[in-house]
């Protein structure tokens, strides 16, 4: 094993669907016991990626391990000992709360079977749900169903793939206890989000974009790497500014935070060229936060697409 | 923990799973139930292929003693039921043009006398021969019916015409069936249509059902291998074939009444192989299908040419080569030999080894495709 120490370590993969590149050269170095956040809009090919991780999908290039095992033959391996909760719900709606966990014991061949379901359902809070069908479950509940599905085996890896999608922000935070409580066990995850406060909760993030790795670390290293500068405006009439100032060169993204308005650019000097012209209102310079950098990463990865799945 | 028996244990998962859904799923269940039911009454009773009581019309202008005695023996035979009697020939003519009568019987006139005097008189059957299958065993007894009556009342006076060796010519267009399908044959072949129709249906559906909901990815996330997926898979559904055969071979034991004169172990042997090989082409349907639409296409495809071609619907000698080679291929065609042998013929395992052989080899030859084809991964 080339680097016993890496929970994941993957080199240069590559996926293609038909003539489109979904995934485009991503390594990943990733430690053991370690949260890990996986950004990137929608079609970035956050998906695609932790599909190949745990050999669900085939790269077409690269290569890599996975809790020491190479993904591209002993998928039979990783399978064992890691736990992927998928981006969509997938355990089965019409068996019912208990009859997953007990399918999934089962499979596992986990010891002591009912214990083990029962103390799952307990811990869960949902004993007395545990006969409806888990299709009958509201969004939150399937996503915590999910997470002790994927947990029950004890896996050492965690893979979850957008897990509080649509889910309120009460359960989101609950869910997000749960997580650094596993991590805690020792337990290493990878989860990908949209949001950044979710972000904000791992030690590092990675940051896809087209299928390209684009910026990776914890979030102040992302904040500083990008070398962005932010200066926000406040007072009258500043909102109708946002137009002109999106055209003025070394303004690289303009957008609202409530009553005021954040500007940003690389450049500096050029930057502060540009609001020197609308001295009617008052600037202050802020420290960039994670939505400014991933609009300004996005912006500078072209193409948005965040119309596909 | 060895292996095998870990195997053994994720197989016992999926079983369970399996098992659970197909319980729940009532209507698909009911269904499996319904078909043979359905089937055994639209074929053994409905589709008749030795009907009774055909409407038929007599043209005669006798009524001796003797014409009468043919009509009633005619009646009373339960083939033809005689729905007009009539002197005119084109209003006979007219009648089975349309479609009102199946027969018409003509009686020329100086039937009697001739017969009395030995000149071996001419009766006519006409027959409506649009479908000519439905009418061949009325016509093939009639011959039998009248003589019968005829050696029964030629006694006394007239009983110097008996040992003649036909005392009256009856022409008919004699169609024969040499397969002779009564329900005798329909009903054990049956059990070999319900079996391929339902069992490779529901297993078409195994995995494309998956891929649809969504939870196709679930279980490839997780440690089990392709034949544990299929073993469990298939697994309930062996037993839900056990119980339509269940329901078949007791139709037709107290219903049809078809004799049963061979082993019935060496049956169900033959019937546990024939079961696996429909599930196990199901199964590989639904690997190949991408959808739940198109593994019921792929099901239709391969009933169609079993149900046409392995001598169900047509004796197997009587159709043309090509149609042979197809038809020896298909696991039908071998089951059907075996359960008319064993049920109808009493063939022992020795008669039979080859039909079962050649089922046995299907179904590994549709396993060994199925793994082939199995996806691992979401490629
Ligand atoms: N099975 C597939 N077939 C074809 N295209 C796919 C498939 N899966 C993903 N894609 C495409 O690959 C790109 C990356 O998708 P995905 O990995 O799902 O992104 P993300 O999870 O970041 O939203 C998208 O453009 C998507 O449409
Ligand atoms: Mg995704």
């Amino acid at each position: 094993m080339s680097a016993p120490e890496l929970a994941i370590d993957v080199r240069g993969l590559v996926k293609r669907f038909g003539g489109k590149t979904a995934v485009d050269g991503v390594d990943i170095q990733m430690p053991y016991g370690k949260v890990w956040g996986f950004l990137g809009p929608n079609g970035s090919g956050k998906t695609t990626t932790i599909r190949m991780i745990c050999g669900l999908l085939h790269p077409d290039a690269g290569e890599g391990r996975c809790l020491g095992f190479d993904i591209r033959t002993d998928a039979m391996s990783i399978k064992q000992s890691t736990g992927y909760m998928t981006q969509r719900f997938s355990f089965w709606e019409d068996l019912t709360i208990r009859e997953n966990l007990e399918f999934v014991a089962r499979l596992y061949h986990l010891p002591q079977r009912r214990a083990l379901v029962d103390n799952t359902l307990e811990t869960l809070g949902l004993e007395h749900r545990q006969h409806q069908t888990a299709g009958e479950l509201s969004g939150g509940w399937k996503q915590r169903l999910a997470l002790a599905a994927v947990t029950m085996h004890r896996p050492r890896l965690l893979l979850l793939d957008e897990p509080t999608a649509g889910v309120d922000p009460q359960a989101r935070r609950d869910f997000w206890d749960e997580i650094h409580r596993l991590s805690m066990t020792g337990l290493t995850v990878l989860v990908s989000t949209h949001y950044m406060d979710e972000a904000e909760r791992c030690d590092r993030i990675v940051y896809l974009a087209n299928g390209r790795l684009v910026t990776s670390g914890t979030v102040d290293d992302v904040i500083d790497a990008s070398g962005l500068v932010t200066f926000r405006a406040s007072g009258e009439g500043v909102r109708e500014l946002m137009e002109d100032l999106r055209a003025e060169p070394g303004v690289e993204h303009a957008a609202y935070f409530g009553a005021a308005l954040h500007v940003s650019g690389a450049d500096r000097a050029a930057l502060m060229r540009a609001i020197e012209k609308y001295s009617n209102v008052s600037w202050e310079e802020v420290q960039s936060d994670l939505e400014d950098v991933f609009i300004e990463l996005m912006t500078r990865a072209g193409a948005d697409e965040r119309l596909h799945g | 923990m060895s292996a095998w028996s870990e195997s053994m244990v994720r197989v016992g998962a999926i079983f369970t799973k399996e098992l659970i859904q197909m319980r729940r799923d009532r209507m698909t269940f009911a269904m499996m139930l319904l078909i043979p039911v359905i089937q055994l009454v639209l074929f053994g009773y409905a589709i008749n292929t030795d009907p009774r009581s055909l409407p038929t019309a007599v043209v005669t202008e006798e009524q001796t003693p003797i014409v009468r005695t043919l009509l009633t023996a005619l009646k009373t035979s339960g083939y033809y039921e005689l729905v007009s009697i009539i002197s005119d020939p084109r209003e006979s003519a007219a009648l089975l043009a349309r479609g009102e009568v199946a027969f018409v019987i003509q009686i020329p006139s100086g039937f009697t006398e001739r017969l009395i005097r030995g000149e071996r008189p001419q009766i006519l059957i006409e027959a409506d021969a649009s479908d000519p299958a439905a009418a061949s065993n009325a016509i093939a007894r009639a011959e039998t019916i009248l003589m019968r009556a005829l050696r029964h009342d030629l006694k006394g006076s007239l009983a110097y015409l008996a040992p003649a060796q036909d005392p009256i010519e009856v022409v008919v267009h004699a169609r024969y069936n040499p397969e002779a399908n009564t329900q005798y044959n329909i009903v054990p072949g049956l059990l070999g249509v319900i079996l391929t129709m339902t069992l490779v249906m529901i297993t078409g559906l195994a995995m494309t059902r998956e891929a649809e909901r969504g939870t196709m990815e679930n279980l490839l996330a997780m440690p089990a291998q392709p034949f544990e997926v299929m073993i469990g898979k298939i697994a309930p559904y062996v037993a839900v074939g056990g119980i339509q055969t269940l329901i078949v071979l007791l139709a037709a034991h107290e219903l049809f009444n078809v004799p049963f004169a061979g082993s019935l172990l060496l049956l169900l042997a033959g019937v546990v192989v024939f079961i696996i090989a429909n599930l196990a082409v199901g199964f590989t349907f639904s690997t190949i299908a991408k959808s739940q639409m198109q593994a019921m296409q792929m099901t239709f495809f391969f009933f169609l040419p079993s149900l046409l071609l392995s001598g169900f619907m047509f004796p197997f000698r009587g159709m043309p080569g090509w149609a042979q080679v197809i038809g020896e291929v298909l696991p039908l065609t071998h089951f059907l030999r075996l359960i008319r042998g064993v049920m109808l013929k009493g063939a022992g395992f020795g008669d039979m080894r080859q039909a079962i052989l050649a089922i046995t080899l299907f179904a590994v030859a549709a396993g060994i495709l199925a793994m082939v084809r199995y996806r691992r991964t979401l490629d």
